[in-house]
């Protein structure tokens, strides 16, 4: 067994050395109708790398690939570039095999490298400070809901109608387990800042998000307004990071706590994860935060380093009273955000934020000459939803058989009725001038 | 003769200078190496992109004001300040790494490759199901696998990590009683001492109460107290165990226990983060087990990331499983197929926890995994952990204090009863970073003055162990002589020891720019 170091000899050996007669010896305190005989029955035996590389291979090749066909699936996780310099750092042993870094004298690369990416974070959310990173965008939004009840002391918050309902079903059931009330708004393509209208006394946070499901962007300045004035916080969420490039950020609406999907930036698709959850907030609200913090310091003979830091907030310590049962962050996917955004740079971001919209814009100019195609998102950065003449549903399994990968039908996020003629549809840099063409050229076939 | 010496090979030169200062902050293979604040500029980038066409806007105005002012680096500078990074920190792939309760084992390479087919690592969440069935196949020939090992009737695959699949399981339990009628009744979650964290703070997110029950002398659950805190049993909703246990101790009573909370009208939680040690020999479904998480990143080997991404499938009983969350892969004619609401099959789902379906990439690596070792193969793997824990207790045992008799499960666990006084379980840690080891979990379990956890894996081979327990013996001498100068160390690490104090008590947890000193004289 290639894993597996032991030989029989110093099998042997060790039990002579430790005194026992036979490895049964070690688990004589399981209960004796619990103990196996033999290997466990309906799996098959170990296998060489060739087999199990084939057995997956196979597996692999029954999928369609985000780069085999023109391709315009978002809502929530999105198809870019990831240099090829990324996923060789993450690869690297000494940050792919290590653990957590709780010695930090022997854990400064990991540190260090969180430091940077709770820099980099902070500064493209235009937010004080940012966590080491959460699982995933889903579970930061509802972490958010619960820290703005612990800070406010209330037990209200409102969801707006177009939060990904992924991140208001994550939401609210968090929520619900601990007695806090979730209002969700409907459904709605334009309505983030319906939010303002309803914030009360009671309300701890209204969540909005920018760009939100259906790709619409919104100014949640007046938002903030309206929540500050009841003295509730403005949590404000983003599926898409690199928007953050072009797209006014959370820092600059006002917002008390931002948090968003990073996927985008340094991190593949994998059918949904591992992804890795972006979390800011203001300096006041830094000891309420969940999750991993790094701080700077300096060891013995003053030099600088890193740490994690405010761990009395964490449930290592605290136990049943920590901000959050989190434990683990993302922090590998954090490695390769942070790698990408410095090979990017600011300005690198912003140019691939503009060629994300251009694209998206092209994208829209075209199925627009499609008759029947009617854009419904106002303001959008480089996704957005359009109506069909028929159900969505059935153009997009139309274009499928014509190779092209349509988007996301509205329906499979958003069970109200009148979204079933509702396509998402997503453009990047991945995005090319024969996609679309070949989209709508699919498309006019199809309706 | 290489070119460098052209014909004049060296040899030592006896020096009394130790050359430990340098001019360029460097030490030989170890760079000194900035933040990318300081190196980079926001001139910079390492991504050549084309020139955007210019002209199109759809923003409605909703446009960024004030730049990020993030700097870039080229490629070649981007690469080097990772690498120079990388080589401060220690990694299973440079030694043994025996941090107890998180099975640092090896993480095979196979794994790393599969997860990155195009196949796994290009397709989207929310592509039609037709054009992603080789995914479903895996998510759903994974959760055969981890329900025949754990012999287990269901398993929610979508927790991010082991206290997220805490979380699933707590959630379930909750839903259960809500199905009973009996929410607002059953408050209370039985906890022992000795547990992870996770588990009193997961209990607490569920809306739950929770009371702590002590541990035995023999590091188990004290039975006494156990039935005494259920001698009012109509508000129990469920105990949180974890077995083995965080002392690495096989919780000998475990049957009785799960009897006597189900005979309470309870749910036995139990946190799976041992489940190395007994997989392929023991079955939690045989042990009364209602819910499980089990950490794919600990026991079947998915790199921990210096901290993550983990993922926490949670295994259900038969009580439970109608609870589960969405979504869930199941198989009928047409193929796989992914049930994302909370209707028809899934009426009773006590919902969703996450976006999407799960860390699909770490279900890569396990499955690989597994697959590699086969049942014969983990059998071995667990038989093997507990072979070198034990082996490291017993050639430790004369100089440190084992916390309790008797043979231990993958983990060996010593108190500090051995060291001298001022000498405390950080300085031997601190101490076996100079001897180039990741020191062990220490301060934990709470329950063993001044623990050392000690979880070698399987994947350590015999050399490796004896070597250990050498530099652990002295270390260990050292320290019950009362040696100070173990309250330096490290001495040879990266960084001398760093002041946490310090960092908490001002937290700075992002780089500014200096002010410049004209700016700040006036």
């Amino acid at each position: 067994m290639r894993y597996l170091p032991l030989t029989p000899e110093d099998r042997a050996a060790m039990l002579n050395t430790i005194g026992a007669a036979s490895i049964d010896d070690f688990y004589e305190d399981v209960p004796q109708s619990a103990r196996l005989s033999g290997t466990i029955e309906g799996l098959p035996d170990h296998q060489g790398e060739l087999a199990v590389e084939r057995h997956l291979s196979r597996l692999a090749s029954k999928n369609t690939t985000a780069s085999d066909v023109p391709f315009f699936v978002g809502a929530g996780a999105y198809k870019h570039h990831v240099p090829a310099s990324v996923d060789m750092i993450i690869q690297r042993s000494e940050f792919l095999t290590t653990y957590t870094p709780y010695q930090p004298e022997i854990a400064q690369g990991t540190l260090q490298t969180l430091f940077e990416f709770q820099t980099q974070v902070a500064a493209m959310t235009a937010m004080d400070v940012a966590n080491a990173s959460m699982y995933d965008g889903s579970t930061a939004c509802a972490e958010a809901a619960v820290m703005a009840c612990r800070v406010t002391r209330r037990k209200k918050v409102v969801l707006s109608g177009g939060l990904h309902p992924h991140y208001a079903a994550a939401t609210r059931l968090l929520c619900e387990a601990q007695g806090i009330e979730v209002i969700e708004l409907e459904p709605a393509i334009d309505g983030e800042l319906d939010l303002a209208n309803h914030v009360d006394d009671v309300t701890a946070c209204v969540i909005g998000q920018s760009p939100n499901v259906f790709g619409t962007v919104t100014d949640l300045s007046p938002v903030a307004d309206a929540a500050h004035e009841k003295k509730a916080l403005l949590v404000s969420v983003f599926t898409e990071a690199v928007s953050l490039g072009l797209v006014t950020p959370p820092g600059e609406m006002g917002a008390d706590i931002a948090v968003g999907e990073g996927q985008s930036i340094g991190n593949p698709l994998t059918f949904g994860g591992p992804y890795v959850g972006l979390f800011a907030c203001t300096q006041k609200l830094v000891r309420q935060m969940p999750g991993r913090l790094c701080g700077e310091t300096v060891d013995a003979d003053g030099s600088r380093g890193f740490v994690l830091t405010l761990s009395t907030r964490e449930q290592h310590i605290r136990r049943d009273k920590a901000t959050s049962n989190i434990c683990t962050n993302s922090g590998l996917c954090a490695l390769a955000f942070t790698a990408h955004m410095t090979l990017l740079g600011g300005k690198g971001l912003e140019q691939l934020a503009v060629l994300n919209h251009e694209t998206a814009c092209d994208l829209a100019d075209a199925l627009e000459t499609v008759s029947g195609v009617e854009i419904l998102t106002p303001r959008f950065f480089n996704e957005f939803a359009f109506r069909t003449p028929v159900d969505a549903e059935a153009v997009l399994a139309m274009l499928e058989e014509r190779g092209v990968l349509g988007g996301v039908r509205a329906s499979r996020l958003i069970s109200d009725p009148g979204f079933g003629d509702v396509i998402i549809a997503a453009a990047t840099e991945c995005t090319t001038q024969d996609d679309i063409a070949a989209y709508v050229a699919a498309l006019k076939e199809v309706i | 003769m290489g070119m460098q010496s052209i014909g004049r090979p060296t040899s030592p030169f006896p020096s009394s200078v130790s050359g430990a200062e340098t001019v360029s902050g460097s030490k030989g293979l170890l760079q000194h190496e900035d933040l990318i604040f300081e190196i980079g500029s926001p001139d910079k980038t390492g991504v050549d992109l084309p020139k955007p066409k210019g002209g199109k806007n759809r923003l409605g105005g909703v446009a960024r004001q004030q730049s990020t002012g993030l700097p870039g680096l080229s490629e070649p500078e981007a690469v080097r300040h990772y690498m120079r990074l990388s080589q401060r920190n220690y990694a299973i792939d440079l030694g043994l790494f025996p941090l107890g309760s998180c099975t640092m084992k090896h993480n095979p390479r196979l794994n790393e490759k599969a997860a990155r087919m195009p196949g796994f690592s290009d397709i989207h969440p929310l592509q039609p199901q037709r054009t992603v069935q080789g995914a479903l196949e895996l998510i759903d020939e994974l959760a055969t696998w981890l329900k025949t090992l754990t012999g287990m009737p269901a398993v929610a695959m979508s927790p991010k990590a082991g206290a997220h699949g805490e979380l699933c399981g707590m959630l379930a339990i909750r839903q259960a009683l809500i199905a009973r009628g009996e929410a607002e009744t059953r408050k209370r979650v039985l906890v022992p001492a000795s547990a992870h964290g996770t588990n009193p703070a997961t209990a607490i997110q569920c809306g739950f109460i929770v009371d702590e029950i002590k541990a035995d002398a023999r590091g188990r659950v004290d039975m006494v107290d156990l039935r005494s805190k259920l001698e009012t049993t109509d508000d129990v909703a469920g105990i949180m165990l974890t077995n083995p246990n965080t002392c690495g101790l096989f919780e000998t009573d475990i049957k009785t226990i799960a009897d006597l909370i189900h005979d309470a009208g309870g749910y036995f939680y139990c946190d799976g983060a041992n489940f190395n040690a007994i997989v392929g020999r023991v079955r939690p479904g045989d042990l009364g087990v209602d819910a499980m998480h089990i950490n794919l990143h600990k026991t079947f080997s998915t790199p921990h990331g210096g901290g993550g991404p983990g993922s926490g499938p949670t295994v259900l009983s038969d009580a439970l499983a109608p609870y589960a969350p969405v979504p869930f892969v199941v198989k009928d004619d047409d193929g796989f197929r992914l049930i994302e609401e909370t209707e028809g099959d899934a009426a009773q789902a006590f919902g969703r926890m996450v976006a999407f379906h799960g860390q699909m990439g770490m279900f890569v690596r396990a499955l690989t995994y597994m697959l590699s070792h086969g049942a014969d193969g983990l059998k071995q793997v667990a038989e093997d952990a507990v072979l070198n824990a034990n082996y490291i207790q017993a050639r430790l045992k004369t100089v440190m204090t084992p916390a309790f008799e008797g043979y231990c499960m993958h983990e060996a666990l010593f108190s500090d009863a051995f060291t001298a006084d001022g000498i405390e379980t950080i300085d031997i840690a601190k101490a076996m970073l100079d001897e180039g080891y990741h020191p062990m979990t220490m301060y934990f379990p709470l329950v063993v003055h001044g623990a050392m956890l000690i979880e070698p894996t399987e994947t350590e081979s015999k050399q490796e162990l004896d070597r250990f327990c050498e530099t652990m013996t002295v270390i260990a001498e050292r320290a019950a002589q009362g040696d100070e100068a173990l309250k330096g160390a490290p001495y040879l690490a990266p960084k001398k020891r760093l002041d946490e104090t310090q960092a908490a008590r001002k937290p700075v947890l992002k780089w500014t720019a200096p002010v410049p000193e004209a700016v700040a004289a006036e």
